[in-house]
């Protein structure tokens, strides 16, 4: 079975957004970049599959600039086999799915995070199913391979479930999935140095949606402080001056 | 040309969540001079049908077909699809939720749409259509602009409040044209959790930090939550550490929540918690750390020991219940 890991170049979580001065881009300026906490899970169980065997190979892809490579050596370094990077800018979530789909055909299991901690799309995982007009299953918790099937655990609202699908599948990942990210080891990090890292150039595809501007939330009114020894008054408040009690 | 917006049901109930999408569909209707269709997937009765026309649908397209049972995503955004394309609708409405955000993309790609998920209110403009909603998990807002003939949003929960209209409808059986090759997926176990209230749907809900020093200390959290008809949430060490079930945890990695009220009890308010609960509409944060960042994003605050305020704060809730 080879799996294909799905990679988004994110900007580390405790990053302060901030955007440029006429507010239509991100101000990326000494930003971190990281792999998207829900594909270094994802990748996490890769590997682990892998170990216990079943898994015969790893990749991980990405659509983007040169820039993002270190993030997809880093996936590397976690224990993916090689990796792909598709050499376009991403804009757009439909076109980053066009370009993945012209290199994921081959693969038995694609795994994708449920969102990208950026722009919050939740969209390429089930458009490159869909492109690909194969299964799709979200909110994966879970998964295990079972011959040349694959057994994923998945939310619903108000539940779980075991489900069975056969290969070839889109699994969208979301937390449960692994436990913990691995953290590149040394050896790992060696490693990925002499892995491959094969640069495809891309296919035209449609911007189907664009940005017109961002903003932040606005202020929020400075935290109104009850005594310690007061909670009552706090509940008079939520009841009567908030309303939500 | 009507709006086509797919109403989940739980056990052929609808929530309010449901009603939530049809009122905002309904809006975006009356705006472009159309109406409102809802498809709706498994065995729903009549009179749980006829409720959705409260909120402003003209038109029910139900689908029964036991074979939608085990929420096939390939087949039901086929379903999606037939039924839009039925209708003649150019814009389709979804839940911003597990489901919903299964199958939009695949929706999106079939129809060949623009998608844009997590709309946060009514189109900013029609043309060009330009929809508004969350970025950076909460951190930001943007406009987005749909340059596609079809479009597809999912709609964040709590994010626009139903509105009870006088309206009927009609209920027709939908034949959606799939075949058994649709669906790829097989169930074979399915585990409810019963009686307790659904983070998810809670209008209020509990949450409990590493303040609360270990998992033996839940019970105060437990009869608060039950005298308010809560849900219970956690931040992400707590779940990791095991004193509370991972279904629990909230935050960019778990959970996003969008309660009336969020109250959180020795939280210190990470950016990362934040992301998961900063939609709230109101917060109220116990700490004993009166510089803990959880204070700028709260609304209400006490600074002090969470073992002291939260009996207090059952004695008063009593106190204003009875
Ligand atoms: C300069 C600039 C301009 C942009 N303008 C736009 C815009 O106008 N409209 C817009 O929608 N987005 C825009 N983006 C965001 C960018 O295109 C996103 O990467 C893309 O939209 C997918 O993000 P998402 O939030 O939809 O991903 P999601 O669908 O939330 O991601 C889910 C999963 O899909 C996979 N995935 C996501 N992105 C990639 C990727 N690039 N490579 C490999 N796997 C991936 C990952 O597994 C991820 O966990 C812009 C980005 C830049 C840098
Ligand atoms: C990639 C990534 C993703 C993450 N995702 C999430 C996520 O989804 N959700 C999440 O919650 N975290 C997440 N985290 C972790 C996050 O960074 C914080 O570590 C975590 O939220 C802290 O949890 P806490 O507030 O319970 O604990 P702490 O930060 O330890 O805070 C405990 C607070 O309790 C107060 N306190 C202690 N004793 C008392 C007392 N007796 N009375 C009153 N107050 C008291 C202290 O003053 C302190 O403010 C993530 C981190 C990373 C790196």
């Amino acid at each position: 079975m080879k799996i294909l890991v799905l990679i988004s170049n994110v900007p580390d979580t405790t990053t302060k957004i901030r955007f440029k001065a006429d507010n239509t881009a991100f101000d990326d300026a000494g930003v971190q970049w990281i792999i998207n906490p829900w594909d270094e899970l994802a990748l996490t169980r890769a590997v682990e599959l892998k170990e216990v065997g079943g898994v015969s190979h790893i990749t991980v892809a990405n659509v983007g600039t040169s820039s993002t490579e270190p993030t997809l050596r880093k996936a590397l370094a976690v224990g993916a086999d090689d990796a792909i990077r598709v050499d376009v800018e991403a804009r757009d979530a439909f076109e980053v799915a066009t370009q993945l789909a012209t290199i994921a055909k081959d693969y038995d299991l694609i795994m994708a995070g449920i969102e990208a901690s950026d722009y919050n799309g939740s969209a390429v995982g089930g458009m490159l199913a869909e492109l690909l007009d194969i299964a799709s299953v979200s909110a994966v918790s879970g998964v295990k391979v079972d011959g040349g099937n694959l057994i994923f655990n998945r939310e619903i609202d108000g539940g779980s479930q075991v489900l069975s699908v056969t290969t070839p599948v889109v699994a969208i990942v979301q937390k449960g999935i692994a436990k913990e990210p691995r953290i590149p080891a040394m050896r790992g990090i060696m490693m990925a140095r002499k892995k491959e890292l094969k640069v495809v150039a891309p296919v035209s595809a449609e911007d189907r949606t664009s940005f017109v501007k961002f903003e932040l939330p606005p202020k929020k009114a400075a935290c109104k402080m009850v005594a310690e020894d007061n909670a009552k008054e706090l509940v008079r408040l939520l009841h009567e001056e908030a309303k939500v009690l | 040309m009507s709006i086509l917006v797919y109403t989940e049901n739980w056990d052929g109930k609808f929530k309010k969540f449901s009603f939530e999408l049809v009122s905002y569909a309904a809006a975006v209707a009356k705006q472009r001079g159309t109406t409102v269709t809802a498809l709706s997937i498994g065995k729903v009765a009549d009179s749980e049908l006829e409720k959705l026309s409260t909120y402003g649908t003209k038109k029910v397209l139900s689908i029964t077909d036991d074979r939608f049972n085990s929420l096939d995503n390939k087949a039901m955004s086929k379903a999606i699809v037939a039924a839009a394309k039925a209708e003649g609708a150019k814009i389709i409405v979804l839940a911003h939720n597990n489901l919903g955000k299964a199958l939009a993309p695949r929706v999106a790609v079939r129809i060949q749409a623009g998608l844009e998920t997590g709309v946060v209110a009514l189109p900013v403009s029609y043309d060009p259509f330009i929809v508004k909603k969350k970025v950076f998990t909460g951190k930001a807002f943007a406009e987005v602009k749909l340059n596609t003939e079809f479009k597809v949003i999912t709609l964040a929960q709590n994010s626009f409040e139903p509105v009870e209209l006088k309206n009927s409808e009609t209920i027709e059986t939908f034949d959606p044209q799939v075949t058994d090759s649709d669906f790829t997926t097989t169930v074979k176990e399915t585990n409810k959790v019963t009686g307790k209230v659904l983070l998810t749907d809670a209008e209020i809900v509990v949450s409990g930090g590493r303040g609360m020093k270990s998992g033996d200390n839940w019970g105060g959290l437990e009869e608060m939550a039950d005298l308010l008809g809560a849900g219970m949430a956690c931040s992400r060490p707590v779940s990791d550490e095991g004193w509370r079930s991972h279904t629990e945890h909230v935050g960019q990695t778990g959970k996003i929540i969008a309660p009336n009220l969020y109250l959180a009890f020795g939280i210190s308010g990470a950016i990362q918690h934040l992301g998961g609960v900063s939609s709230s509409k109101v917060i109220v944060a116990v700490n004993k750390d009166k510089e803990a960042p959880i204070f700028e994003a709260a609304d209400y605050g006490i600074v002090g020991d969470v073992f002291t305020v939260i009996p207090q704060m059952i004695e008063a809730i009593k106190e204003m219940k009875s």
